[in-house]
């Protein structure tokens, strides 16, 4: 444990608690709550007492829904009765994957800059984590050279969240074939974090797992807390061959038992009913996208256009995005979070939500046009 | 959607977004922008701007009823004179003709309760073709043109920094 430092975040956090008038752009959740049907679901079935265990890989018509919801959406197939588990957050099911797969002599290629989850959980495991740097000039997308430059040639799995935390980069299915193609060739596993995939704003999201040869080295991890504006519910899902579902479930089934069976009668009926108001916060999140970007431009504020997840990932202004970020919150009560907190390569960048009302954004990025004036 | 349909989409939202804001939201001109409110408008899609006001948080009294109201029609008369004859009325806020046990809904505004009372009895009740009028005053309101009134819902309790 002595190697795992603490989050990065909580030193902001402290700061940012301690002031009256803060305008957040450091939040990694949306502004919105869960649909209402979503909400109304939940407190039926707690209502009609639903508040046993649910089975260990989750509510059967969970699973069915599941799979066909990434049939549909992402032409991805897989069997709701053993290639899906249902999990507590996104989060667990990344834990599962690593814990699974990993054991004291495997290497785990992270690029970064990432959400900061993954290579603590990775340390947890027992493995040997090697940072993969992805840069600005790629759009901070994941690219084969710089895997070979990284040495990811040795690693043993691979773990990529697109749309990414925090840039907000995505990978098209040209960029994901290259890593792919580098993943057959060094026979590496693939966790991939698709809990954004929702998210995409520029044409339709790929996933690496729907390439040839990729899907039975693979380990797709997804959940309802983005898309679905459910955060607080905890429930996320991995889909995989069984080969690799059943070990996870092993796992799942001593430490967690199950998912929270409130929180599957709701994602339940998320995927029955919510397509349409997942469609209106994405197109809110879009419009703010574009704002946010048009306005860090007309401040001369280097940004490359994000398009996916609810981030942009700006070039700080001045050397220090540490000492920028505190002063920016003491100046002009605005949080943003340093970039360098998600890996050494995200250092001179700054991450800033927008999933924030338009007029708390429209004031921030005032406060911000005032700050760097 | 497209171009128009998303603008639509962004008024409704919020009709006070400036011009320039809505650029930067669609990656549009300003001017292109403006060119589609200006057709919008002239096309008769977009009748106009008002604000969404709770009057129970105003200093302004306001009484307001849902008139449920029953037609008879003839060969001179159909509903949309009978609409022309109503929606003439600056205390008629809403009229639609509707599907159901009547024909057409109205929502009536006035100062008091009284005001109200009496414009219905004085004003719309004795127009020949008006068969029937059943008045419901409002008790109160929670929603209106889409914005909820009710307050402790969707606040905003987000962590101010998280990974």
């Amino acid at each position: 444990m002595a190697d795992i430092p603490p989050s990065g975040i909580r030193r902001y956090f402290e700061l940012a608690e301690e002031m009256d008038d803060v305008i957040s752009l450091g939040v990694g959740e949306p502004d919105f709550s869960a649909p209402w049907p979503v909400r109304d679901a939940a407190v039926a079935s707690l209502e009609r007492g639903q508040t046993s265990y649910t089975t260990n890989r989750g509510l059967h018509e969970l699973r069915e829904a599941i799979s066909a919801y990434l049939d549909r959406t992402y032409g991805l197939t897989y069997r709701g009765e053993d290639e899906i588990l249902v999990t507590t957050g996104a989060s667990e099911a990344v834990d599962l994957a690593l814990r699974a797969t990993v054991d004291a002599n495997t290497t785990v290629a992270i690029p970064e800059p990432t959400y900061l989850s993954y290579r603590p959980v990775a340390m947890l495991a027992g493995a040997t984590v090697l940072p993969v740097p992805t840069h600005e000039a790629d759009g901070f997308r994941l690219t084969a050279p710089a895997l070979e430059d990284a040495g990811a040639a040795r690693a043993d799995l691979l773990v990529i969240c697109y749309p990414n935390n925090p840039t907000g980069a995505i990978l098209e299915a040209p960029h994901l074939r290259e890593i792919a193609d580098f993943a057959r060739e060094h026979d590496i596993g693939v966790i991939s974090d698709e809990i954004y995939a929702a998210l995409t704003y520029t044409g339709d999201h790929v996933s690496i797992a729907s390439l040839p040869g990729m899907r039975e080295r693979t380990v797709v991890v997804s959940g309802f807390s983005k898309a679905f504006a459910m955060t607080g519910l905890r429930l996320g899902y991995a889909v995989a061959p069984a080969s690799l579902i059943d070990p996870m479930n092993r796992i799942h089934q001593y430490t967690m038992l199950s998912a929270p069976t409130t929180a599957q009668y709701a994602a339940l009926e998320g995927l029955r009913s919510c397509e349409e108001a997942i469609a209106d916060m994405r197109r809110a999140y879009d419009r703010r996208r574009q704002f946010v970007l048009s306005r860090f431009a007309d401040m001369g504020i280097r940004c490359f256009e994000a398009q996916g997840a609810f981030y942009v990932f700006p070039e700080c202004p001045t050397d220090d995005a540490g000492q920028f970020a505190e002063s920016l919150l003491e100046a002009e009560q605005v949080a943003v979070v340093p970039g360098g907190v998600f890996g050494t390569a995200g250092e001179g960048h700054l991450r800033v939500t927008y999933a924030t009302g338009m007029e708390q954004l429209r004031e921030a990025m005032d406060r911000i046009e005032r700050f760097v004036a | 959607m497209d171009d128009r349909e998303e603008l639509v989409d962004i008024l409704i939202e919020n009709a006070r977004y400036s011009t320039e804001e809505i650029a930067r939201m669609t990656g549009r001109s300003e001017d292109a922008v403006t060119a589609d409110i200006e057709a919008l408008e002239e096309a008769g899609v977009i009748k106009g701007y008002q604000a969404v006001v709770d009057w129970d948080e105003s200093t302004v009294e306001r009484a307001r009823a849902v008139v449920e109201l029953n037609v008879t029609l003839d060969r001179e008369t159909g509903y949309d004179d009978i609409a022309r004859r109503l929606a003439g009325y600056t205390e008629v806020r809403t009229l639609k003709l509707v599907s159901g046990d009547f024909d057409f809904l109205a929502v009536v505004e006035a100062e008091t309760i009284r005001d109200v009372s009496r414009f219905v009895s004085e004003r719309i009740a004795p127009v020949p073709e008006i068969t029937q009028t059943v008045t419901h005053f409002v008790m109160d309101t929670y929603k209106l043109q889409g914005i909820e009134f009710l307050d402790g819902y969707d606040d905003d309790d987000r962590l101010s920094i998280s990974p």
